[in-house]
Protein backbone atom coordinates (compact mmCIF):
# COMPACT_ATOMS: atom_id res chain seq x y z
CA UNK A 1 0.00 0.00 0.00
CA UNK A 2 1.12 3.62 -0.49
CA UNK A 3 0.90 6.13 2.14
CA UNK A 4 1.57 9.60 2.64
CA UNK A 5 3.14 10.30 6.39
CA UNK A 6 2.77 13.45 8.11
CA UNK A 7 5.64 13.55 10.64
CA UNK A 8 6.89 16.35 13.32
CA UNK A 9 10.81 16.85 12.74
CA UNK A 10 12.50 18.40 15.55
CA UNK A 11 16.46 18.44 15.72
CA UNK A 12 16.75 19.47 19.62
CA UNK A 13 14.34 20.80 22.84
CA UNK A 14 14.94 24.42 22.13
CA UNK A 15 14.54 23.89 17.86
CA UNK A 16 11.80 25.03 16.62
CA UNK A 17 9.85 22.22 14.81
CA UNK A 18 7.65 21.74 11.49
CA UNK A 19 5.93 18.81 9.99
CA UNK A 20 8.02 16.99 7.30
CA UNK A 21 5.76 14.96 4.45
CA UNK A 22 6.85 11.67 3.36
CA UNK A 23 5.63 8.96 0.76
CA UNK A 24 5.81 5.75 1.41
CA UNK A 25 4.75 3.64 -1.33
CA UNK A 26 6.12 -0.16 -0.02
CA UNK A 27 4.43 -0.36 2.66
CA UNK A 28 3.10 -3.94 4.04
CA UNK A 29 -0.69 -3.90 5.30
CA UNK A 30 0.88 -6.65 8.20
CA UNK A 31 3.40 -4.33 8.63
CA UNK A 32 3.53 -2.71 12.93
CA UNK A 33 3.17 0.94 12.75
CA UNK A 34 6.97 0.89 13.94
CA UNK A 35 7.94 -1.40 11.34
CA UNK A 36 6.69 0.93 8.81
CA UNK A 37 8.89 3.86 10.77
CA UNK A 38 12.22 1.20 10.50
CA UNK A 39 11.06 0.88 6.44
CA UNK A 40 11.01 5.00 6.40
CA UNK A 41 14.02 5.55 8.12
CA UNK A 42 16.16 2.90 6.09
CA UNK A 43 14.71 4.72 2.89
CA UNK A 44 15.94 8.63 4.58
CA UNK A 45 19.40 6.90 5.72
CA UNK A 46 19.84 5.28 2.03
CA UNK A 47 19.44 8.92 1.23
CA UNK A 48 21.79 10.34 3.55
CA UNK A 49 18.86 11.96 5.55
CA UNK A 50 18.72 12.49 9.03
CA UNK A 51 16.08 9.05 10.43
CA UNK A 52 13.36 10.32 12.37
CA UNK A 53 14.00 10.03 15.94
CA UNK A 54 11.19 7.74 18.25
CA UNK A 55 10.58 5.97 21.46
CA UNK A 56 10.54 1.60 21.40
CA UNK A 57 11.92 -1.15 23.30
CA UNK A 58 9.68 -4.79 24.21
CA UNK A 59 7.93 -3.85 20.14
CA UNK A 60 4.75 -6.30 22.26
CA UNK A 61 2.58 -3.98 23.87
CA UNK A 62 4.10 -3.77 27.56
CA UNK A 63 7.04 -1.25 27.74
CA UNK A 64 5.25 1.53 27.19
CA UNK A 65 7.82 3.37 25.09
CA UNK A 66 6.21 4.16 22.12
CA UNK A 67 4.50 7.34 22.41
CA UNK A 68 3.16 8.64 18.96
CA UNK A 69 0.07 10.96 18.44
CA UNK A 70 -1.18 9.32 15.27
CA UNK A 71 -4.51 11.05 13.20
CA UNK A 72 -5.36 13.00 16.68
CA UNK A 73 -5.55 9.71 18.85
CA UNK A 74 -2.22 8.69 21.29
CA UNK A 75 -0.82 5.18 19.69
CA UNK A 76 -3.58 6.21 16.65
CA UNK A 77 -6.78 4.43 16.02
CA UNK A 78 -7.21 1.70 18.06
CA UNK A 79 -6.80 1.17 21.80
CA UNK A 80 -3.46 -0.28 22.09
CA UNK A 81 0.40 0.96 22.06
CA UNK A 82 1.62 2.21 18.83
CA UNK A 83 3.89 -1.19 18.17
CA UNK A 84 0.98 -3.51 18.22
CA UNK A 85 -0.81 -0.77 15.85
CA UNK A 86 -0.76 -2.48 12.48
CA UNK A 87 -0.51 -0.62 8.95
CA UNK A 88 -4.24 -2.60 8.13
CA UNK A 89 -5.60 -0.17 10.37
CA UNK A 90 -5.24 2.59 7.13
CA UNK A 91 -6.12 2.84 4.23
CA UNK A 92 -3.85 2.76 1.28
CA UNK A 93 -3.34 6.25 0.09
CA UNK A 94 -4.52 7.70 3.29
CA UNK A 95 -2.82 10.58 4.72
CA UNK A 96 -1.23 10.30 8.47
CA UNK A 97 -0.20 12.65 10.46
CA UNK A 98 2.80 11.30 13.29
CA UNK A 99 3.28 13.83 16.27
CA UNK A 100 4.58 13.49 19.74
CA UNK A 101 3.43 13.49 23.03
CA UNK A 102 2.43 17.62 23.70
CA UNK A 103 2.57 18.53 27.59
CA UNK A 104 4.88 20.97 29.49
CA UNK A 105 5.75 17.81 31.47
CA UNK A 106 6.97 15.63 28.67
CA UNK A 107 9.70 18.45 26.84
CA UNK A 108 10.56 16.78 23.51
CA UNK A 109 14.21 15.91 23.14
CA UNK A 110 14.22 15.13 19.38
CA UNK A 111 11.59 14.34 16.83
CA UNK A 112 8.92 12.14 18.29
CA UNK A 113 10.62 11.32 21.46
CA UNK A 114 9.49 13.07 25.02
CA UNK A 115 11.07 13.11 27.76
CA UNK A 116 8.65 11.07 30.53
CA UNK A 117 11.24 11.40 33.64
CA UNK A 118 8.48 13.67 35.25
CA UNK A 119 6.36 9.85 35.69
CA UNK A 120 9.29 8.45 37.20
CA UNK A 121 9.99 11.19 39.74
CA UNK A 122 5.93 10.78 40.86
CA UNK A 123 6.89 6.94 41.30
CA UNK A 124 9.79 7.79 42.78
CA UNK A 125 7.46 10.45 45.35
CA UNK A 126 5.41 7.51 46.63
CA UNK A 127 4.95 4.58 44.17
CA UNK A 128 6.50 1.92 46.57
CA UNK A 129 6.19 -0.10 49.57
CA UNK A 130 8.50 -0.94 52.39
CA UNK A 131 9.64 -4.55 52.58
CA UNK A 132 10.99 -6.18 55.66
CA UNK A 133 14.33 -8.85 54.52
CA UNK A 134 14.41 -12.19 56.07
CA UNK A 135 13.11 -15.33 54.54
CA UNK A 136 10.68 -15.83 51.95
CA UNK A 137 7.29 -15.67 53.31
CA UNK A 138 4.20 -17.76 52.13
CA UNK A 139 2.62 -17.04 49.12
CA UNK A 140 -1.01 -16.71 50.72
CA UNK A 141 -0.11 -15.90 54.21
CA UNK A 142 -2.38 -12.66 53.97
CA UNK A 143 -5.32 -13.27 52.99
CA UNK A 144 -6.86 -10.81 49.92
CA UNK A 145 -9.84 -10.26 48.72
CA UNK A 146 -10.71 -11.86 45.14
CA UNK A 147 -11.77 -8.58 44.36
CA UNK A 148 -9.36 -6.41 45.72
CA UNK A 149 -6.75 -8.30 44.44
CA UNK A 150 -8.00 -7.86 40.92
CA UNK A 151 -8.67 -4.14 41.26
CA UNK A 152 -5.36 -3.69 42.32
CA UNK A 153 -4.15 -5.75 39.42
CA UNK A 154 -5.97 -3.71 36.83
CA UNK A 155 -4.65 -0.80 38.30
CA UNK A 156 -1.20 -2.18 38.16
CA UNK A 157 -1.63 -2.89 34.73
CA UNK A 158 -0.55 0.77 34.10
CA UNK A 159 3.07 0.93 31.81
CA UNK A 160 3.18 4.64 32.46
CA UNK A 161 3.07 4.78 28.40
CA UNK A 162 1.71 8.96 29.05
CA UNK A 163 -1.44 8.09 26.35
CA UNK A 164 -3.46 9.55 29.34
CA UNK A 165 -1.56 13.24 29.30
CA UNK A 166 -1.67 12.94 25.40
CA UNK A 167 -5.21 12.93 25.46
CA UNK A 168 -6.41 14.96 28.02
CA UNK A 169 -7.00 18.94 26.95
CA UNK A 170 -5.45 19.63 30.29
CA UNK A 171 -2.29 17.20 30.08
CA UNK A 172 -3.48 15.49 33.04
CA UNK A 173 -1.75 12.70 34.66
CA UNK A 174 -4.23 11.61 37.03
CA UNK A 175 -5.12 8.39 35.53
CA UNK A 176 -1.51 7.28 35.67
CA UNK A 177 -1.37 8.59 39.38
CA UNK A 178 -4.29 7.33 40.15
CA UNK A 179 -3.55 3.92 39.58
CA UNK A 180 -0.36 3.89 40.78
CA UNK A 181 -1.68 5.10 43.87
CA UNK A 182 -5.13 2.59 44.03
CA UNK A 183 -2.46 -0.51 43.42
CA UNK A 184 -0.90 0.12 46.98
CA UNK A 185 -3.80 1.63 48.66
CA UNK A 186 -5.92 -1.55 47.76
CA UNK A 187 -3.64 -4.47 49.28
CA UNK A 188 -2.53 -4.53 52.96
CA UNK A 189 0.97 -4.49 51.87
CA UNK A 190 0.39 -0.91 50.94
CA UNK A 191 -0.90 0.42 53.90
CA UNK A 192 2.04 1.89 55.96
CA UNK A 193 2.82 4.31 53.44
CA UNK A 194 -0.61 4.90 52.49
CA UNK A 195 -1.59 8.49 53.23
CA UNK A 196 1.99 9.92 52.83
CA UNK A 197 1.85 8.04 49.35
CA UNK A 198 -1.27 10.11 48.23
CA UNK A 199 -0.24 13.15 49.55
CA UNK A 200 3.53 13.10 47.93
CA UNK A 201 2.83 11.53 44.97
CA UNK A 202 -0.23 14.11 44.43
CA UNK A 203 2.15 16.95 45.37
CA UNK A 204 4.77 15.75 42.69
CA UNK A 205 2.43 15.46 40.25
CA UNK A 206 1.07 18.85 40.29
CA UNK A 207 5.45 20.32 40.66
CA UNK A 208 6.10 18.48 37.26
CA UNK A 209 3.27 21.00 35.66
CA UNK A 210 0.89 18.54 34.96
CA UNK A 211 -3.02 20.06 34.70
CA UNK A 212 -6.01 18.64 36.92
CA UNK A 213 -8.81 16.22 35.98
CA UNK A 214 -12.13 18.18 34.22
CA UNK A 215 -13.69 14.53 33.94
CA UNK A 216 -13.92 14.68 30.24
CA UNK A 217 -12.84 10.93 30.16
CA UNK A 218 -10.48 11.23 27.29
CA UNK A 219 -8.02 9.02 29.19
CA UNK A 220 -9.82 6.51 29.32
CA UNK A 221 -10.92 6.13 26.65
CA UNK A 222 -6.86 6.16 24.95
CA UNK A 223 -5.38 4.08 27.98
CA UNK A 224 -4.29 0.64 26.00
CA UNK A 225 -4.30 -1.33 29.18
CA UNK A 226 -7.85 -0.43 29.86
CA UNK A 227 -7.33 1.34 33.21
CA UNK A 228 -10.34 2.69 34.39
CA UNK A 229 -11.20 6.91 35.70
CA UNK A 230 -12.81 4.87 39.03
CA UNK A 231 -9.26 5.09 39.76
CA UNK A 232 -8.89 9.02 39.56
CA UNK A 233 -12.31 8.33 42.14
CA UNK A 234 -10.23 6.53 44.43
CA UNK A 235 -6.73 8.78 44.48
CA UNK A 236 -9.64 11.90 44.70
CA UNK A 237 -10.77 10.27 48.16
CA UNK A 238 -7.28 8.67 49.15
CA UNK A 239 -5.84 12.39 49.14
CA UNK A 240 -8.62 14.02 50.64
CA UNK A 241 -8.76 11.77 53.56
CA UNK A 242 -4.80 11.50 53.55
CA UNK A 243 -4.58 15.84 53.64
CA UNK A 244 -7.61 15.45 56.50
CA UNK A 245 -6.19 12.95 59.01
CA UNK A 246 -2.80 12.57 58.06
CA UNK A 247 -0.23 13.79 60.94
CA UNK A 248 2.04 15.84 57.66
CA UNK A 249 1.48 19.29 59.00
CA UNK B 1 -1.97 25.34 58.94
CA UNK B 2 0.30 24.57 55.78
CA UNK B 3 -1.16 21.30 54.61
CA UNK B 4 -4.43 22.78 54.68
CA UNK B 5 -3.52 25.43 51.95
CA UNK B 6 -1.17 22.95 50.36
CA UNK B 7 -4.75 21.08 50.34
CA UNK B 8 -6.24 24.11 48.67
CA UNK B 9 -3.62 25.17 46.07
CA UNK B 10 -3.17 21.73 44.72
CA UNK B 11 -5.19 20.54 41.56
CA UNK B 12 -7.26 17.86 43.37
CA UNK B 13 -8.04 20.82 46.33
CA UNK B 14 -8.90 23.25 43.64
CA UNK B 15 -11.12 20.75 42.13
CA UNK B 16 -12.77 20.14 45.62
CA UNK B 17 -13.65 23.83 45.80
CA UNK B 18 -15.05 23.68 42.05
CA UNK B 19 -17.34 20.66 42.91
CA UNK B 20 -18.44 21.73 45.90
CA UNK B 21 -19.60 25.36 44.68
CA UNK B 22 -20.97 23.85 42.12
CA UNK B 23 -23.20 21.27 44.21
CA UNK B 24 -24.12 24.26 46.33
CA UNK B 25 -25.35 26.37 42.73
CA UNK B 26 -27.13 23.18 41.42
CA UNK B 27 -29.06 23.21 45.28
CA UNK B 28 -29.70 27.11 44.59
CA UNK B 29 -30.79 26.82 41.12
CA UNK B 30 -33.83 24.32 42.62
CA UNK B 31 -34.97 26.27 45.15
CA UNK B 32 -34.45 29.33 43.04
CA UNK B 33 -36.86 27.28 40.20
CA UNK B 34 -39.41 26.62 42.91
CA UNK B 35 -39.79 30.53 43.39
CA UNK B 36 -39.68 31.94 40.11
CA UNK B 37 -42.65 29.26 38.80
CA UNK B 38 -44.75 31.42 40.67
CA UNK B 39 -45.00 33.95 38.00
CA UNK B 40 -46.92 31.65 36.12
CA UNK B 41 -49.79 32.08 38.66
CA UNK B 42 -52.94 33.62 37.30
CA UNK B 43 -52.42 36.28 40.32
CA UNK B 44 -50.80 39.44 39.01
CA UNK B 45 -48.14 38.60 40.39
CA UNK B 46 -49.54 38.52 44.12
CA UNK B 47 -47.98 35.34 45.42
CA UNK B 48 -44.53 36.46 43.65
CA UNK B 49 -44.05 39.31 45.46
CA UNK B 50 -44.81 38.48 48.58
CA UNK B 51 -42.31 35.45 47.91
CA UNK B 52 -39.60 38.32 46.79
CA UNK B 53 -40.53 39.88 49.90
CA UNK B 54 -39.81 37.29 51.94
CA UNK B 55 -36.59 36.16 50.29
CA UNK B 56 -35.50 39.45 50.29
CA UNK B 57 -35.66 40.28 54.39
CA UNK B 58 -36.19 36.52 56.40
CA UNK B 59 -32.38 37.36 58.16
CA UNK B 60 -32.02 33.48 57.62
CA UNK B 61 -32.06 34.13 53.61
CA UNK B 62 -29.85 36.48 53.98
CA UNK B 63 -27.39 34.60 55.58
CA UNK B 64 -27.78 32.17 52.69
CA UNK B 65 -27.36 34.73 50.28
CA UNK B 66 -24.48 35.63 51.69
CA UNK B 67 -23.02 32.18 51.74
CA UNK B 68 -24.42 32.01 47.65
CA UNK B 69 -22.84 35.16 46.33
CA UNK B 70 -19.41 33.91 47.74
CA UNK B 71 -19.81 30.55 46.18
CA UNK B 72 -21.18 32.05 42.83
CA UNK B 73 -17.72 34.10 42.92
CA UNK B 74 -15.43 31.28 44.45
CA UNK B 75 -16.72 28.98 41.28
CA UNK B 76 -16.02 31.71 38.90
CA UNK B 77 -12.06 33.17 40.24
CA UNK B 78 -11.42 29.40 40.84
CA UNK B 79 -12.78 28.45 37.59
CA UNK B 80 -10.07 31.45 36.00
CA UNK B 81 -7.48 29.64 38.10
CA UNK B 82 -7.53 26.08 37.34
CA UNK B 83 -8.88 26.73 33.27
CA UNK B 84 -5.41 29.32 33.37
CA UNK B 85 -3.39 26.12 34.83
CA UNK B 86 -4.22 23.54 32.83
CA UNK B 87 -4.00 25.65 29.27
CA UNK B 88 -0.44 26.32 30.44
CA UNK B 89 0.01 22.39 31.62
CA UNK B 90 -0.84 21.67 27.46
CA UNK B 91 2.56 24.11 26.45
CA UNK B 92 2.59 26.40 23.97
CA UNK B 93 2.17 24.36 20.94
CA UNK B 94 -1.04 22.18 20.64
CA UNK B 95 -1.65 19.38 18.32
CA UNK B 96 -2.41 19.47 14.38
CA UNK B 97 -5.01 17.09 14.51
CA UNK B 98 -7.20 16.08 17.35
CA UNK B 99 -9.77 13.63 17.40
CA UNK B 100 -11.32 13.80 20.34
CA UNK B 101 -13.84 10.96 22.10
CA UNK B 102 -15.19 12.90 24.90
CA UNK B 103 -18.09 15.03 25.32
CA UNK B 104 -17.98 18.51 24.01
CA UNK B 105 -19.06 19.90 26.98
CA UNK B 106 -16.96 18.61 29.45
CA UNK B 107 -14.45 19.91 27.44
CA UNK B 108 -15.77 23.42 27.15
CA UNK B 109 -17.00 24.35 30.67
CA UNK B 110 -14.54 27.33 31.16
CA UNK B 111 -16.70 29.09 28.40
CA UNK B 112 -19.85 27.34 29.00
CA UNK B 113 -19.06 29.36 32.29
CA UNK B 114 -17.87 32.78 30.69
CA UNK B 115 -21.85 33.16 28.76
CA UNK B 116 -23.11 31.87 32.31
CA UNK B 117 -21.37 34.53 34.03
CA UNK B 118 -22.12 37.14 31.43
CA UNK B 119 -25.85 36.29 31.56
CA UNK B 120 -25.45 36.62 35.85
CA UNK B 121 -24.94 40.19 35.01
CA UNK B 122 -27.32 41.09 33.04
CA UNK B 123 -29.65 39.10 35.18
CA UNK B 124 -28.72 40.73 38.12
CA UNK B 125 -28.60 44.27 36.86
CA UNK B 126 -32.02 43.65 35.91
CA UNK B 127 -34.37 41.96 38.79
CA UNK B 128 -31.92 41.28 42.08
CA UNK B 129 -30.44 45.11 41.79
CA UNK B 130 -33.80 46.76 40.71
CA UNK B 131 -35.44 44.96 43.88
CA UNK B 132 -32.69 45.85 46.61
CA UNK B 133 -32.03 49.19 45.33
CA UNK B 134 -34.30 50.40 42.25
CA UNK B 135 -37.24 52.80 42.66
CA UNK B 136 -39.94 49.89 42.32
CA UNK B 137 -43.96 51.04 42.64
CA UNK B 138 -45.53 48.70 44.88
CA UNK B 139 -48.46 46.67 44.93
CA UNK B 140 -50.69 46.58 48.07
CA UNK B 141 -52.07 43.07 49.47
CA UNK B 142 -54.45 43.14 52.43
CA UNK B 143 -53.01 46.55 53.77
CA UNK B 144 -49.47 45.79 53.34
CA UNK B 145 -47.17 47.37 50.68
CA UNK B 146 -45.21 44.90 48.61
CA UNK B 147 -42.54 45.94 45.72
CA UNK B 148 -43.67 44.78 42.55
CA UNK B 149 -40.87 42.94 40.98
CA UNK B 150 -43.40 40.94 39.01
CA UNK B 151 -44.20 44.20 37.25
CA UNK B 152 -40.62 44.38 36.61
CA UNK B 153 -40.23 41.31 35.34
CA UNK B 154 -43.32 41.25 33.08
CA UNK B 155 -41.80 44.48 31.47
CA UNK B 156 -38.50 42.53 30.72
CA UNK B 157 -40.18 39.60 29.08
CA UNK B 158 -42.22 41.72 27.12
CA UNK B 159 -39.08 42.06 24.70
CA UNK B 160 -38.05 39.50 22.54
CA UNK B 161 -34.77 40.09 22.95
CA UNK B 162 -34.44 39.68 26.24
CA UNK B 163 -36.64 36.44 26.30
CA UNK B 164 -33.62 35.02 23.59
CA UNK B 165 -31.07 35.61 25.62
CA UNK B 166 -32.80 33.98 28.55
CA UNK B 167 -33.02 31.22 26.65
CA UNK B 168 -30.38 30.88 25.17
CA UNK B 169 -28.32 31.19 28.37
CA UNK B 170 -30.88 28.32 29.29
CA UNK B 171 -29.22 26.33 26.91
CA UNK B 172 -25.76 26.69 27.57
CA UNK B 173 -26.44 26.11 31.32
CA UNK B 174 -28.04 22.75 30.73
CA UNK B 175 -24.54 21.72 28.72
CA UNK B 176 -22.53 23.25 31.64
CA UNK B 177 -24.92 20.97 33.89
CA UNK B 178 -25.59 17.91 31.41
CA UNK B 179 -21.26 17.50 32.54
CA UNK B 180 -20.56 19.44 35.85
CA UNK B 181 -23.29 17.08 37.54
CA UNK B 182 -21.80 14.04 37.25
CA UNK B 183 -18.77 15.27 37.46
CA UNK B 184 -18.82 16.90 40.68
CA UNK B 185 -19.97 13.47 42.19
CA UNK B 186 -16.58 12.05 40.16
CA UNK B 187 -14.73 14.96 41.82
CA UNK B 188 -16.00 14.43 45.08
CA UNK B 189 -14.51 10.77 44.86
CA UNK B 190 -18.06 9.53 44.64
CA UNK B 191 -17.88 6.93 42.42
CA UNK B 192 -19.76 3.77 43.08
CA UNK B 193 -21.23 0.41 40.99
CA UNK B 194 -24.78 0.71 42.88
CA UNK B 195 -25.07 4.61 42.69
CA UNK B 196 -23.64 5.44 39.20
CA UNK B 197 -26.72 4.77 37.23
CA UNK B 198 -28.38 7.28 39.94
CA UNK B 199 -25.84 9.99 39.55
CA UNK B 200 -26.27 9.84 35.97
CA UNK B 201 -29.97 9.63 35.66
CA UNK B 202 -30.47 12.23 38.42
CA UNK B 203 -27.84 14.58 36.66
CA UNK B 204 -29.02 14.31 32.87
CA UNK B 205 -32.60 15.11 34.28
CA UNK B 206 -31.59 17.91 36.11
CA UNK B 207 -29.79 19.49 33.63
CA UNK B 208 -32.86 19.28 31.13
CA UNK B 209 -35.79 20.12 32.86
CA UNK B 210 -34.62 22.90 35.13
CA UNK B 211 -33.15 25.04 32.90
CA UNK B 212 -36.20 23.80 30.63
CA UNK B 213 -38.33 25.17 33.29
CA UNK B 214 -36.38 28.77 33.77
CA UNK B 215 -36.74 29.20 29.78
CA UNK B 216 -40.20 28.50 29.96
CA UNK B 217 -41.43 31.44 32.25
CA UNK B 218 -40.31 34.31 29.69
CA UNK B 219 -41.99 32.21 26.78
CA UNK B 220 -44.64 32.19 28.88
CA UNK B 221 -44.99 35.66 29.78
CA UNK B 222 -43.64 37.12 26.56
CA UNK B 223 -46.33 35.17 24.58
CA UNK B 224 -48.96 36.22 27.45
C1 LIG C 1 -25.62 28.50 38.33
C2 LIG C 1 -24.47 28.48 37.84
C3 LIG C 1 -23.47 27.33 37.86
C4 LIG C 1 -23.60 26.04 38.30
C5 LIG C 1 -24.81 25.37 38.91
C6 LIG C 1 -22.32 25.39 38.08
C7 LIG C 1 -22.04 24.09 38.39
C8 LIG C 1 -20.84 23.45 38.15
C9 LIG C 1 -20.53 22.11 38.52
C10 LIG C 1 -21.41 21.16 39.30
C11 LIG C 1 -19.28 21.84 38.06
C12 LIG C 1 -18.53 20.51 38.16
C13 LIG C 1 -17.39 20.55 39.14
C14 LIG C 1 -16.48 19.37 38.96
O1 LIG C 1 -16.13 19.01 37.84
O2 LIG C 1 -16.09 18.79 39.96
C15 LIG C 1 -18.81 22.99 37.38
C16 LIG C 1 -17.59 23.10 36.74
C17 LIG C 1 -17.11 24.26 36.17
N1 LIG C 1 -17.71 25.51 36.18
FE1 LIG C 1 -19.59 25.90 36.85
N2 LIG C 1 -21.46 26.30 37.50
C18 LIG C 1 -22.13 27.50 37.37
C19 LIG C 1 -21.61 28.67 36.89
C20 LIG C 1 -20.33 28.84 36.41
C21 LIG C 1 -19.77 30.09 36.02
C22 LIG C 1 -20.46 31.44 36.08
C23 LIG C 1 -18.51 29.84 35.60
C24 LIG C 1 -17.62 30.96 35.14
C25 LIG C 1 -16.56 31.05 34.61
C26 LIG C 1 -18.26 28.40 35.71
C27 LIG C 1 -17.12 27.73 35.33
C28 LIG C 1 -16.89 26.39 35.52
C29 LIG C 1 -15.72 25.67 35.03
C30 LIG C 1 -14.57 26.25 34.23
C31 LIG C 1 -15.87 24.34 35.45
C32 LIG C 1 -14.97 23.16 35.12
C33 LIG C 1 -13.71 23.08 35.86
C34 LIG C 1 -12.90 21.95 35.31
O3 LIG C 1 -12.29 22.09 34.25
O4 LIG C 1 -12.84 20.90 35.94
N3 LIG C 1 -19.39 27.83 36.21
N4 LIG C 1 -19.77 23.99 37.46
S1 LIG D 1 7.46 -0.60 22.27
FE1 LIG D 1 7.00 -1.40 24.25
S2 LIG D 1 4.90 -0.94 24.41
FE2 LIG D 1 5.30 -0.36 22.38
Amino acid sequence: MKITLKVWRQKSKEAKGEFKTYQLDHVSQDMSFLEMFDVLNNDLVKKGEDPVAFDHDCREGICGMCSMYINGRPHGPLQTTTCQLHMRSFKDGQTITVEPWRAKAFPIIKDLVVDRSSFDRIQQAGGYISVNTGGVPDANEIAIPKKDADAAFDAAACIQCGACVAACKNSSAMLFVSAKISQYALLPQGQPERKTRAENMVAQMDAEGFGACSNTLACEAECPKGISVTNIARMNREYYVSKLSSDNV
Amino acid sequence: MNWFSNLLSSTLGRKLVMALTGLFLILFLAVHLAGNLQLLKNDEGQAFNIYAHFMTSNPLIKVISYVNYAFILLHIVWAIILTRRNRAARGPQGYAVSNNTSHWSSRNMGILGTFIALFLIIHLRGFWYEMHWGGIATANYDGVDYKNLYAVVDAAYSQWWYVTIYVVSMILLAFHLYHGFGSAFQTLGLNHVKYNPVIKFVGVAFAIIVPALFALIPIVMFLD
